[in-house]
């Protein structure tokens, strides 16, 4: 079981009110990903959670169970780390074996939990390895390994991904969504890359200042931002947010259209303007468009379609794809 | 991870370190403030009683304070002086790719870990003796009077033996943070047409500049304590001509017994010693900010 | 740099650097070479070849003693470094390891004690010392000496400290240790390192510390400074003796020292100069 609730959890240090009030529902065996850009508090949050940080105000439940006093290691959760946090004198084998060490298990139950993990994870060959003597991936499955042997109720990342170069993240992520499939265990992600969000939750919580922007599933955020933040940050590339004559049109502050939404032609179309930049990705091409009347736009496009820098092309916003926001920023 | 209880925790293991420390600042300061305005010699120890200011105006109007003082300021800056400059040159010296740097090094560093008594016995009998050191053997070789230091050059003397024992503390430093220089900006000083003086000048200077200012301000705080030194060597002699404060204040009190002037001193050594440690405290409290 | 130096380059350099290196370490060598002269040799002129006695070793021994002052300072050196290690690890962890916002006030207040110059309280030492009969006593120079390095020794642990990752612990707390688990199984392995520096740079700062030594003893407490000091007096005058006495004087801390080049660095500049 691994049912987590906030309810009305704030957090300050000293004058600062990081995290200014936040009730959040998770289920049993979600994948939730925390996501927004860096000093949102994400991470606070998720050490309040974890019990590393006392509340300011209000209680955390885990499976109807008030926790918020309780020590970190009492909570049943397992957390892996930015830097991993692996303990530099233990092998790869004691430093999986750890929590059981702690909680006094026996011997024999120590040693096959921690080769069944090894198993899992890819790591059978390297446990007398000291954690120096492994690459970024293999310390980072490490320390994965640390937190299922405790089978917690549920698992906390936090940026776990930020330290390994692309290739590497783009492997660990499949990892760990495979993991989620296989546990089935609550986890809760916190990553500034909303790729990241995308990609592997079941529900997306978008935070900013502290404050809860939208919580949902990748794909409602994507197609229903409930403000201008959200529609800024969820989507790559960024969506388009256009003001003035064309957005009063459409009876709003500000419209947006994401940049895959255009129809685009070298011949016609509703607004025209010049390439400034061409980015040949191969399947797709992103175009950074100089729109008369309307300042600078980014469209996607099927690889095929040729552009180059100081071309004249057409685009046409795809009309039921408009998001349109009033002035506060709300969509309506 | 500043929870309640470990905040609590945290002042109990801090507590023992703070009160010895304080207590070890505070009574004996006290008590020299106190003695400082008291008439105190310990040939009477019964007829104590105040002296208001006497003892500092006893102390100022002795000529040997003001040489003291001018002792102690040539002592300080003299050693000063040549360990800094001649640290740096021979950091950037060993830092050059040689043979043997590792041993060089240990040679270079080695009379830091000499004990101040030996390194001013060692200097006064066997190197700088008119009769039987090794200075006074090159100087007849050369056919030249050999040189009594100690009597004619006397503070020149202790700086040389003082110094001696700093130049590897500031090479040591010195050195270190030439490693720390990144030897990309190097080559990108190179490609920017910067010759080896400019690259000294532009570069590792400014680089060193920090360090300098290390070396500068702990040696200070050594040199104002220089007591051994002089102590083995001329003692103080001959006259006042070597007796820095710390040693007119030692030889106030422990004698000439007179408690009261020896405080008084004592309290001038530590106005003197706060000037310098305003600037060092700023120097490395920047530090911890990083 | 990545670069080929010229051999010629190489060859001047290591030339310059051997001579100045030699003319800086040549009063240890001579002092050396002298402890294994004869007297008569030691003050015939310079020479740097020696008969190859020992005799002066021994006569050091059975005139004066050494052993005594020798074991002095080993146990002054290393009883006030534990002791000073005692009381200071756990401040300096506290330190590193919960900060509050006086944490950095505390430590540059630390620093200051260490500033305060020691003839500024010689005259109430003294006299404490004479009223509690701690004068030429070994508890009582210990003392002194712990009080004098205990400022180093918390800044160099806390300057160690402070780069054990807090995650690690954080990481440790999750996993449910203790404590008394965290130190034993995590923090006491990574500050092991740390703390061994610390205690060798705090034994060489003892061992060398030469007021509060020679003007506290006499001679039952009386340590190696104490001891070389007393050959200044005319009797003792004997190159070759001096020599010797000074040469095991020396040779214990600058083995001990060329070992701890690094950590010197790091504790005598307060963790400035890495």
């Amino acid at each position: 079981m691994g049912s987590i609730t906030l309810s009305n959890v704030s957090k300050s240090f000293g004058e600062a009110k990081v995290i200014p009030s936040i009730d959040l529902e998770i289920r049993d065996g979600e994948f939730v990903v925390f996501v927004g850009p860096s000093g949102c508090g994400k991470s606070t949050l998720l050490r309040l959670i974890a019990g590393l940080e006392d509340v300011s105000g209000g209680r955390i439940l885990i499976d109807g169970q008030d926790v918020t006093q309780k020590a970190p290691a009492q909570r049943g959760l397992a957390m892996v780390f930015q830097s991993y946090a692996l303990y530099p004198h233990m092998s790869v084998r004691n430093n999986i074996a750890f929590p059981l060490k702690m909680a006094k298990v026996d011997k024999a139950v120590i040693d096959k939990k921690v080769s069944d993990a090894a198993g899992i994870l890819n790591l059978t060959d390297y446990l007398e390895r000291r954690p120096s003597q492994l690459s970024g991936g293999q310390r980072q499955r490490v320390a994965i390994g640390r937190a299922i042997v405790r089978e917690p109720s549920a698992f906390l990342f936090d940026e776990p991904l930020s330290n390994l170069d692309a290739a590497l993240r783009g492997t660990m992520r499949l990892e760990i969504s495979e993991l989620h499939n296989q546990l089935k265990t609550t986890m809760i992600y916190v990553t500034h890359d909303q790729v990241e969000a995308m990609t592997m939750a079941d529900k997306i919580v978008v935070l900013n200042r502290g404050n809860i922007e939208q919580v949902g599933s990748p794909l409602e955020l994507y197609s229903k931002p409930r403000n201008l933040f959200v529609a800024g940050f969820i989507g790559s590339p960024r969506m388009n947010l256009i003001e003035g004559e064309f957005a009063r049109s459409k009876g709003a502050k500000t419209v947006g259209v994401r940049p895959e939404h255009f129809a685009l032609s070298h011949e016609s179309g509703l607004w025209s303007g010049i390439v400034t930049v061409a980015e040949h990705l191969g399947s797709d091409t992103f175009l950074h468009v100089n729109v008369d009347g309307i300042g600078q736009v980014n469209a996607r496009c099927d690889g095929e379609f040729g552009a180059r820098h100081g071309d004249r092309i057409y685009l046409t916003p795809n009309e039921t794809k408009l998001h349109r926001f009033d002035e506060q920023g709300l969509a309506i | 991870m500043a929870t309640q209880n470990t905040k609590g925790l945290a002042r109990l293991m801090m507590a023992p370190s703070v009160i010895l420390l304080l207590v070890w600042m505070i009574v004996p300061l006290s008590m020299t403030l106190w003695f400082s305005f008291q008439n105190y010699n310990l040939l009477n120890p019964a007829n104590v009683s105040f002296a208001g200011l006497f003892n500092y105006k006893f102390f100022y109007s002795d000529p040997a304070f003001f040489q003291s003082i001018w002792n102690t300021l040539v002592i300080v800056g003299g050693v000063l002086l040549i360990t800094v400059i001649g640290g740096t040159l021979i950091a950037l010296l060993i830092d050059q790719p040689i043979f043997g740097q590792g041993i060089v090094r240990i040679l270079v560093i080695s009379p830091f870990f000499v004990m101040p008594p030996v390194a001013a016995l060692v200097w006064k009998n066997m190197i700088m003796h008119p009769g039987y050191g090794v200075l006074a053997d090159f100087n007849r070789f050369f056919g030249l009077q050999p040189v009594d230091w100690f009597a004619q050059y006397p503070l020149l003397s202790i700086v040389i033996i003082v110094a001696w024992q700093w130049l590897p503390f500031a090479t040591l430093i010195l050195l270190t943070a030439l490693q720390s220089l990144d030897s990309e900006q190097k080559e990108a000083a190179e490609m920017d047409g910067a010759n080896v003086f400019n690259r000294f000048i532009y570069l590792t200077l400014p680089h060193l500049a920090r360090a300098i200012t290390v070396v500068i301000l702990i040696q200070t705080i050594f040199l104002l304590g220089v007591y051994a030194e002089i102590l083995v060597t001329t003692n103080g002699g001959p006259g006042y001509a070597s007796t820095n404060l710390v040693f007119l204040i030692y030889r106030t009190a422990l004698l000439g017994y007179d408690v009261g002037g020896a405080s008084a001193g004592g309290i001038i050594a530590i106005i003197l010693a706060n000037i310098v440690a305003i600037f060092l405290m700023r120097a490395v409290g920047r530090n911890l900010d990083r | 740099m990545a670069r080929a130096v010229t051999t010629r380059h190489k060859v001047i350099a290591t030339a310059a650097a051997w001579a100045v290196a030699l003319v800086i370490f040549f009063p240890i060598l001579y002092t050396l070479i002298t402890s294994i002269k004869t007297e008569p040799e030691a003050i015939a002129g310079f020479s740097l070849i020696p008969s190859g006695t020992f005799e002066n070793y021994v006569t050091v021994q059975t005139q004066r003693d050494y052993i005594k002052p020798f074991m002095n300072s080993v146990i002054l050196s290393v009883g006030s470094t534990i002791l000073a290690l005692i009381i200071g690890i756990p401040s300096a962890w506290a330190m590193a390891f919960s900060p509050t916002k006086r944490t950095k006030d505390v430590l540059m207040w630390m620093l200051s004690t260490k500033m305060m110059p020691a003839v500024a309280v010689l005259v109430p030492i003294y006299l404490m010392f004479r009223d509690f009969g701690l004068l030429d006593t070994r508890i009582g120079l210990a003392i002194m000496l712990t009080l004098i390095n205990l400022p180093i020794v918390i800044w160099m642990l806390y300057t160690y400290f402070r780069e054990i990752p807090g995650e690690i612990l954080e990481a440790a707390r999750m996993d449910g240790a203790g404590l008394w688990q965290e130190i034993v199984y995590v923090l006491t392995p990574m500050a092991v390192p740390g703390i061994a520096s610390t205690l060798l740079l705090n034994i060489i700062l003892a061992w060398n510390e030469s007021f509060w030594t020679i003007r506290l003893t006499t001679t039952n407490a009386a340590p190696l400074t104490a001891f070389i000091a007393s050959f200044s007096s005319p009797q003792g005058l004997f190159w070759a003796k001096l020599s010797a006495a000074s040469t095991m004087a020396i040779a214990p801390i600058l083995i001990m020292g060329w070992f701890s080049q690094k950590q010197l660095v790091r504790g005598l500049t307060f963790g400035a100069v890495k």
